[in-house]
């Protein structure tokens, strides 16, 4: 039996202690009419050694394309202590830190991520995370609109990424909150800021600032975040953690900062693992922290005037609140943020900002060696980070798709959400890429482009 | 000590500098950032010490017994994580072609299977990243079904009063309002109080079986046919499944809709609090409405649906496909136990509750139902302990920590005074069992004799009992390199 101790005489000890005659009868007000037969859909049980052979097949299937993809979802060196530490079984199989003093690891460790991530947000507080990117800014957009009271109105640039665009309308639609796109600038592949005029002067309760865009460009986070405090409305901004060692924080945008700061925390050291588990982080001023959803760490001291750390400000909570709670969510994703503390803590700003250099400086190469094949164009003139756009000859399904036959993932296929930009690929080259990998790259596409 | 002050000015990781240079061309100046993030600047060594030592100050599955009630706390075998990070799960990108992740999308679609058979249900979508956002899908799900049959005056749910709070928070971020029921003197649900509160205006019940108080809800037939007959949709927090996992069907009581916790039934990692993942079941008529994406088979190849083949469904609640690294593990952990160990984890974890009450009435313990089968978990109440020494339910925790116990579920559910809700699950032995019931005798001795003891503890952890009142009257969420502290 895996996994389960028992010995022939324990269970009748432990029978007779009961006062049953068997395990069936422990389960005697069951309603007979009720109980299963047999699981069908499972088969055998593995051992371990089978198991492990079964995986090693199944993870053979699953090729190691080249990458260039993006948006979204970052391939980034990971040093090999973060997943060396966060699967130590005292952090791998703690639970949520109620009883603080027998948490004080997982606790400590979530306080310093709080503070490393605020800190590269430029805000005055964070919670313990929340679950991805995208449910991180549906979380921002609800949180606006319980603080600013008499708006249901919240603003989207279409230059938001597609997939959290959706994620938010699922989430916050069941609560009337009305999300608003706002066209992006086909010239410069930003907010476009006279579509954004139009709602002057309306009762908006958010702005939704990316930076970067889902395009990997660099919006006017100064002048967006202006327009949205002019209107009385909240910016809220959607930020990718590790271009934040190189660009201005959240915080310092225009003369007040941006409200809330959310995005997905998946580049400071979670795999890619096909999606998921990442985690969402929100960041807010301190006079939302009451707001703000999900677990909060505080430091306190014991009763001897000791440092130590306990969840704080439960009373926001669903356990506490029910129906009256900030939101439902009860999780964090905890060893995400162990490994991405760890992470944040071997790099140091220092190695952040190479490594956010190198993608940066890595994409640049790849957009200006691209560019050189007849037809291939960059297609927005907004500086980038990491990501641009580029515009194909051909097919880009196609393009893609005879990319992936040389083992290269040549980028993410923009047409089915921005059709009206025609044969356009989102392209990323990190850290991670070599002159080689990129010379790679270029040669498939002249390949493809030619036959 | 925290790792800002294990922080030197200066000190560089170049085994982890991935490029030789930090600047960039190309950003304009005004959006580059002119400050210095506050990140520790400390040599790999010093980093790789301090998170070992901080994890060593965690009470964990893995070095303790950790009885915490509704959260099953079972052993998360070695070879799920080994086998859930094989380089190739790691290394793919969730939006490179299907093509190149077969091997995944057939864990997947394998586990969906599984999760069909064992919720009773007829399709499922793994999406959902925790329980309490399977919660939201479920509901979700029921209140597309309403409004996709033009039924939109059903505006209520109903939940019990000893359901978990994230119950009440979901319909509310649904968009319901909440109808709270009670429960009976029996731990039951009080079916007149149901009958009184369900109408035309009832979108669905949120129910969990067995209940919060442990106890298996006998009426449940009684009760699917008074929601049903009203128009209204059940839905099954699947928080407690461990205890009938194999034995009962949540379909088969009538259920339209169920969560699963994988992270408590199906062993994958707590992690401190996550990530979780919290899998939803639907009978026939809410398939059209789950949770995208959904794993597909047809003509031996896996693909994941979309929009277009699901247009009614309730949408993506994640940016991709929720917490596959999860996923996985609870996939290496079905496989490895089978149909008969499925089974036997519900026939354990029940085996292991009910001789831990049997012990601790017989020790002379308030069993909160003793009338009653425990499920996988019951409840002990120490308010005669409280009113004949002063020490409380907590006190009592907290002196199991010196222990070496984790202690149970501290007053939830809040129906029982001074409550203890105790699940060992069905991965320990008895000796670990019989031990704990050890030390709560002990600790009644020691309230009887030394009260201030206990209400002292804990005395052997790394701290002792935390100022709460202060960490939430005088925030201090984030450090500052100009506070002043005392070191740990």
């Amino acid at each position: 039996m895996p996994f389960i101790p028992h010995t022939e005489q324990d269970i009748q000890y432990m029978l007779a202690s009961i006062g049953a005659k068997n395990i069936d009868a422990l389960f005697d007000e069951i309603p007979a009419a009720l109980k299963s037969g047999k699981l069908t859909a499972i088969g055998d049980g593995l051992n371990e050694m089978q198991v492990s052979r079964l995986m090693h097949e199944r993870a053979a299937q699953d090729k190691q394309p080249l990458n260039f993809i993006g948006a979204g979802a970052y391939e980034h060196h990971i040093p090999a202590a973060v997943w060396e530490i966060a699967t130590r079984g005292e952090y791998y199989t703690a639970y949520t830190p109620y009883q603080a003093e027998a948490s004080q690891g997982t606790l400590q460790t979530l306080y310093e991520y709080q503070t490393m991530i605020a800190s590269l947000t430029g805000m005055d507080a964070s919670n313990a995370s929340l679950y991805d990117g995208a449910s991180a800014l549906a979380e921002a957009i609800l949180m606006a609109v319980r603080a600013h009271k008499t708006s249901r109105r919240v603003l989207v640039p279409t230059s938001v990424s597609p997939l959290y665009r959706s994620v938010a309308r699922s989430i916050v639609k069941l609560q009337n909150i009305e999300l608003v796109e706002i066209p992006f600038d086909i010239a410069t592949g930003t907010t476009d800021i006279n579509a954004l005029q139009q709602h002057a002067g309306s009762d908006i309760a958010a702005l939704v600032i990316p930076q970067p865009n889902f395009f990997g460009a660099l919006e006017d986070v100064d002048a967006l975040t202006a327009w949205a405090h002019a209107q009385g409305a909240l910016a809220i901004a959607l930020v990718n953690p590790l271009a934040l060692a190189l660009l201005k924080a959240p915080g310092q945008w225009a003369e007040k900062g941006a409200d809330i700061a959310v995005g997905d925390g998946q580049p400071l050291g979670a795999p890619l693992s096909s999606g998921g588990p990442y985690f969402g982080f929100i960041c807010c001023k301190q006079t939302l922290v009451r707001q703000m959803p999900g677990r909060i760490i505080g430091r306190t001291v014991d009763l001897d005037g000791k440092q130590g750390f306990t969840l704080t400000l439960q009373a926001r909570e669903q356990h506490i609140r029910r129906a009256k709670a900030t939101s439902n969510i009860c999780s964090n994703q905890g060893l995400m943020v162990t490994a991405a503390t760890i992470h944040m803590a071997l790099l140091g700003i220092d190695g952040l900002r190479r490594a956010a250099a190198a993608s940066h400086t890595n994409t640049q190469a790849l957009t200006v060696q691209a560019g050189g094949l007849h037809g291939v164009k960059r297609l927005f003139s907004a500086p980038h980070f990491h990501e641009v756009v580029l515009h194909l000859p051909g097919s880009s399904a196609k393009v893609l798709n005879s990319m992936a036959g040389q083992g290269i993932s040549g980028g993410y296929d923009l047409k089915p959400h921005y059709p009206q930009l025609g044969n356009a690929i989102l392209v990323c080259a990190t850290e991670t890429k070599t002159n080689e990998d990129l010379q790679r790259y270029v040669a498939a596409l002249r390949h493809v482009l030619q036959s | 000590m925290l790792i800002f002050e294990r922080s030197h000015p200066g000190r560089r990781n170049a085994a982890q500098a991935v490029n030789n240079t930090t600047a960039v061309s190309g950003i304009p100046a005004t959006l580059l950032r002119q400050d210095q993030p506050l990140l520790p600047e400390a040599s790999e060594m010093d980093v790789v010490r301090h998170y070992t030592g901080l994890s060593q100050k965690n009470f964990s599955i893995d070095t303790h017994f950790y009885p915490l009630g509704s959260c099953t706390m079972k052993y998360n075998p070695r070879a799920c994580n080994t086998l859930a990070m094989l380089p190739n799960f790691l290394a793919r990108h969730p939006l490179a072609p299907e093509s190149t992740g077969q091997g995944v999308l057939a864990c997947l679609y394998d586990l969906q299977e599984i999760l069909k058979d064992v919720a009773g249900m007829a399709g499922v979508s793994l999406m959902p990243m925790a329980g309490a956002q399977g919660e939201f899908a479920g509901i979700a799900m029921i209140r597309a079904y309403h409004d996709a049959r033009g039924d939109t005056a059903r505006t209520e749910i109903i939940v019990p009063d000893a359901a978990h709070g994230t119950n009440p928070a979901t319909a509310v971020m649904c968009g319901y309002t909440v109808k709270e029921i009670p429960t009976d003197a029996n731990g039951d649900v009080d079916l007149d109080a149901l009958r009184a509160a369900t109408g035309p205006q009832t979108a669905g019940l949120m129910l969990t079986n067995p209940s919060t108080l442990g106890l298996f809800e006998k009426q449940i037939q009684a009760i699917q046919s008074i929601i049903h007959d009203a128009g209204g949709l059940l839905y099954y927090d699947g928080a407690n499944l461990n205890a009938i996992l194999g034995k009962v069907k949540p379909g088969d009581m009538g259920f339209d809709v169920i969560h699963m916790n994988l992270h408590k039934t199906f062993a994958t990692p707590p992690g401190g609090g996550g990530p979780g993942a919290g899998a939803v079941g639907v009978a026939q008529r809410l398939l059209p409405y789950l949770p995208l994406p959904v794993v597909a088979k047809q003509d031996e190849t896996y693909r994941c649906f979309t929009e277009k083949d699901l247009p009614q469904s309730i949408g993506h609640l994640s940016a991709f496909g929720g917490n596959i690294g999860v996923l996985l593990r609870a996939y290496i952990y079905v496989r490895m136990l089978g149909a008969e160990g499925m089974h036997r984890v519900a026939e354990f974890a029940t085996l292991n509750a009910n001789y831990l009450m049997a012990e601790l009435h017989k020790a002379g313990f308030t069993v909160a139902f003793p009338q009653r089968r425990a499920s996988h978990e019951f409840i002990v109440s120490m308010k005669p302990l409280k009113d004949a020494t002063g020490v409380s339910a907590m006190d009592v925790a907290k002196r199991l920590l010196d222990k070496g116990f984790h202690p149970p579920t501290t007053y939830f559910p809040m129906l029982v005074p001074e409550c203890l809700l105790i699940e060992p699950t069905e991965t320990e032995s008895k000796e670990t069992l019989d031990g704990f019931v050890n030390a709560l005798k002990e600790i009644r001795d020691e309230a009887y004799a030394a009260p201030e003891l206990v209400k002292g503890a804990p005395h052997t952890l790394p701290v002792r009992r935390l100022d709460d009142v202060k960490a939430a009257r005088e925030l201090d969420l984030i450090w500052k390199p100009t506070t002043s502290t005392r070191a740990a």
